[in-house]
């Protein structure tokens, strides 16, 4: 495309070079990626295996209508480890973050707010809705900024082990213990609180105005099967200025060329660590011999050897599909059978002719730079929800929407737009079954279209091409079990030292050889790259290659 | 009072945030929003559009200038080709650096310097013996820097030039929608960009053309803040800031050669005398004294001097130019780092500094002055090559 210098996509040879490894990492999505190229950086030969055509799993651009790279699934990088840019060089290596300006929200009334990092502009929006809101957003801020401290501690290290009687585990425990003493009495009660209520519930507790709150609430059910109104759903917000805590490096970005470009990046890393990465190679399945992982077997029935295989995929696939669950403890497979994934959530993305207004707000000004959300009120929320619990998809659904080419032009031939709509419920299970979407789907992006077209009236004359995944395209083109964005619900009971089973939360599996670092495993879903980082350290830690 | 440029009545309407500062007598915009994030990230990622008719200007014509432009400053002129621009600094007698700027050979017999600082005395007080002519275009000219991704795709759209074929450091004669102007390959964000150079009356009918064709590519206007977060990032030193023009430094310490600002490159030593040849000759021999450096603080130590009070490491929004000392690991001064930014695209907390040229050498690790909440601290740095930022499009063709 005119304009950019568009750096090499990685090599991707066509075939591994040699047949025997000292780790072979299933799945070239961003955490296996990462995992790969940590591995080679401490001088392991490493293979890395992708069954598409092309590097990133879900962090992926693709250009599917011809001059618009649409970022498929994912959209905005969220909080990617600053010690992983560094460590890796992924700047050196072509990594590019512009950062999101604002969240705007129009409603059904005319009326619209924008949030900006600006507090006496969103102070000024706010003022228009609720003076009152305008006083407490600040301190809601600062407030949540202190709690997301905390999470920086949790984060950053491997989850510890409640059940271990290691006096090193118990250390490692205690120091989370004190972290969280660390907060003084009223903070210490909030986390409590943020722990276990719901999004709304939460939010009340400090603004009066649900067109204020309505928005951000939305923040806590992303990639869940729950509601605003649900217990549970409050703590997600916490992602929201978990930014705070990388300081300068403000993780909330759009990747520059689309998001595949952060996968290319990492995989140049991978590769200039002289990891081999191999496209078009998908795992048939895990080579075992005596119990123990012993290499892999792929789709074309040649075999691999690895000393260790580490496994990108979600926990589903990685134990039911690619070990066997013959070969595993019935309890284990059960819990990795109770393991929630149900996504929730479906993609449109949009090849726009132009840009359409937005009737609360027109022009193209920075308002809609960032992200735009479509979640008027709380019981609109609730509403596109209950339809999902019994197997429909929202008619009037919540939507997250971004138009990269704003800020990033080399994504759309000039003039021209890409308009990427995240879509909350869509419910993996249909009430007629799960394999229905593809009757479903066309009528599934037409509601999204036309709610969005209530605010945006323009919008359906202005679309060239759009390009729809349902929570089955999710899961059968990208591999995502139950189309679940975060191979498994971010909820709070599959997190830290239970994601994705008790027992088995340090990246190891019951099988020997056998590692996990993707998004099933702490510290969850999200462009963070947390798990291959911290899966890598380990098992490098661990001495076992 | 500053006076405005050309282009004043377009930037005072679009600068909605009245971040003003005056530069070289006019107003110049600093951002035009109350943050200079949105106009950074599109001179990288877009283009950006800014107004740099401060900038000193002089035409310089006549049988001679290029034998008094070679004499003058410290390049052989005489063999720059004609559509050539180039980089380069001008010294006194005792080789000291008085200004750097660029010099564009636009005919055999007429050229154009840019400069940081008023030149015209000293250029004609060197023009003694010389058949040549100097006059200031400052007032005359207006200019804008067209930088970014995107501003060759712009520029192409709106001129008769070829401007694909624009060669970095070239400059040509171009007419964009009827108005005459001569456009260069050039800038001060180390990007791909160009310079365009209007007379005053037609400077607003350029400025409209631009902005238009510019709409399609989500070019923004940028103003000097952005601009210094990208020319560090580039490495590009700045008179007054990270060195001083020797007209006008009270101690003869603070007075630099250009092989201590970095700027040997410039320098052509052995051909017909020039002002400053004499003692440059001599230093090249002995060495300089000081180096002009890059530096990269270390962000592990930096986050973890934040941490010791319980906060985010946080950088200044802007780049900075308050100086501050370096040291050398014992702990002993070495030198300063003159100007910094956070640079948003590399990830990397960065600064420009002196150093004794004993530690000026790439992968020298260094100290660097941090202040973190009042305290005032001293924290790891180590030398790097310049530019920090050097995307292949600045170059390409």
């Amino acid at each position: 495309m005119s304009g950019e210098s568009a750096a090499s996509t990685p090599r991707q040879a066509s075939r591994p070079s040699r047949s025997s490894y000292d780790a072979i990492v299933i799945g070239g999505g961003h955490n296996g990626l990462v995992c790969a190229a940590y591995l080679a950086r401490a001088g392991r030969s490493v293979l890395l295996l992708e069954r598409r055509h092309l590097l990133g799993g879900s962090a992926v651009s693709e250009e599917i209508y011809p001059g618009f790279i649409y970022s498929s699934c994912s959209y905005i990088v969220s909080l990617l480890r600053p010690q992983i840019v560094r460590e890796l060089d992924l700047a050196r290596h072509g990594l590019e973050i512009i950062p999101l300006e604002s969240t705007f929200t129009p409603y059904p009334d005319g009326r619209s707010l924008a949030r900006w990092s600006d507090p006496a502009r969103t102070r000024e929006e706010i003022r228009r809705f609720s003076a009152r809101d305008a006083d407490v957003y600040p301190e809601f801020g600062l407030a949540m900024g202190r709690l997301a401290h905390f999470a920086k501690n949790v984060v950053d290290v491997p989850a510890p082990d409640p059940a271990s009687l290691d006096p090193r585990e118990l250390l490692k425990l205690r120091r989370l213990g004190r972290t969280f003493l660390d907060f003084d009495g009223d903070l210490r009660w909030l986390n409590l609180k943020l722990m276990t209520m719901s999004a709304t519930d939460f939010l009340s507790l400090w603004f009066e105005n649900e067109q204020l709150m309505a928005p951000m609430s939305a923040s806590g059910i992303i990639g869940t099967l729950l509601g605003v109104r649900s217990p549970g759903t409050a703590y997600v917000l916490l992602h929201h200025y978990m930014g705070e805590i990388d300081g300068a490096y403000r993780a909330w970005g759009f990747s520059r060329g689309g998001m595949g470009r952060i996968s290319e990046a990492i995989g140049r890393a991978a590769e200039a660590h002289a990891a081999e990465i191999v496209t078009r190679a998908g795992v048939q399945r895990v080579l075992l011999r005596s119990g123990k992982a012993r290499g892999v077997v792929l789709e074309s029935g040649e075999e691999l050897q690895a000393r260790v295989v580490i496994s990108a995929l979600d926990p589903r696939r990685t134990f039911l599909q690619l070990v066997g669950e013959e070969h595993l403890d019935a309890e284990f497979v059960t819990a990795i059978r109770r393991f929630k994934l149900r996504g929730s959530s479906g993609k449109v993305n949009l090849a726009l002719d132009r840009l359409p207004d937005f009737k609360a707000r027109p022009g193209d000004g920075p308002h809609i730079r960032g992200d735009i959300s479509i979640a008027p009120d709380f019981d609109y929320l609730e509403r596109a929800y209950d339809q999902a619990k019994y197997g429909s998809f929202s008619e009037r659904p919540f939507m997250n929407i971004v138009i990269p080419s704003l800020v990033d032009p080399s994504v759309a031939p000039p003039g021209k737009h890409v308009m990427s709509i995240f879509v909350q419920w869509a419910p993996y299970h249909l009430a007629e079954g799960a394999h229905t979407w593809p009757q479903r789907r066309e009528a599934f992006a037409d509601a999204v279209v036309s709610t969005l077209a209530e605010y945006c009236p323009g919008l359906p004359d202005a679309i060239l091409h759009r390009q729809v995944l349902t929570p089955w395209d999710l899961e059968q083109e990208y591999g995502l079990s139950e189309g679940n964005i975060f191979h498994g619900e971010l909820s709070m009971e599959q997190l830290l030292f239970l994601r994705p089973a008790a027992g088995w939360a340090r990246y190891r599996t019951p099988i020997r050889n056998l590692w996990m670092c993707g998004s099933g495993t702490h510290p969850g879903g999200g462009v963070m790259g947390g798990p291959g980082e911290l899966a890598a350290k380990t098992l490098l830690k661990a001495g076992e290659i | 009072m500053p006076k405005p440029t050309p282009f004043h009545a377009r930037t005072s309407a679009l600068c909605s945030s009245l971040f003003w500062k005056e530069w070289a007598g006019y107003h110049a915009v600093r951002s035009y929003d109350t943050s200079h994030e949105a106009e950074y990230q599109a001179i990288r990622h877009a283009a950006a559009l800014l107004d740099v008719t401060p900038l000193y200007k002089y035409e310089v014509r006549g049988a001679d200038a290029a034998a008094f432009l070679a004499w003058v400053t410290v390049r052989d002129i005489r063999k720059l080709k004609v559509g050539r621009v180039t980089y380069l600094c001008w010294c006194d007698d005792a080789g000291k650096v008085v200004d750097d700027g660029t010099v564009a050979r636009l005919a055999e017999n007429a050229f154009r310097v840019t400069a940081a600082e008023p030149a015209l005395a000293w250029l004609r007080t060197h023009a003694r013996g010389f058949d040549v002519e100097i006059d200031e275009s400052t007032e005359q000219l207006g200019a804008l820097a067209l930088q970014g991704p995107f501003s060759r795709d712009i520029l192409a759209d709106v001129t008769d030039a070829d401007i694909r074929a624009l060669k970095f450091f070239a400059v040509t004669r171009a007419h964009i929608h009827g108005t005459e102007t001569w456009i260069s390959r050039t800038g001060y964000t180390g990007d791909l960009g160009y310079e365009i150079w209007v007379p005053r009356e037609r400077a607003l009918q350029v400025w409209d053309v631009l902005m238009d064709a510019g709409r399609s590519y989500r070019l923004l206007p940028a103003g000097l803040d952005a601009l210094d977060v990208a020319r560090v990032e580039a490495g590009f030193l700045m008179n007054g800031v990270d060195y001083f023009s020797s007209n006008h430094c009270p101690i003869e310490s603070r007075k630099s050669t250009p092989f201590e600002l970095g700027l040997g490159w410039t320098v052509k030593l052995e051909r017909d005398p020039f002002v400053g040849q004499r003692a440059l000759q001599r230093e090249s021999q002995s060495g300089p004294r000081w180096g002009f450096v890059g530096l990269e603080i270390d962000w592990v130590e930096y986050e973890r001097l934040f941490a010791e009070f319980g906060l985010p490491p946080q950088v200044p929004g802007a780049a900075w130019r308050a100086a501050v000392p370096v040291y050398d690991l014992r702990g002993h001064q070495v030198g300063r780092a003159t100007s910094g930014a956070w640079s948003p695209i590399l990830k990397r907390n960065l600064a420009l500094a002196s150093v004794r040229s004993e530690f000026g050498s790439v992968g020298t690790r260094l100290r660097i002055e941090v202040t973190a909440e009042y305290q005032r601290r001293a924290i790891a740095a180590t030398v790097r090559a310049t530019p920090f930022y050097n995307p292949e499009r600045k170059r390409a063709t």
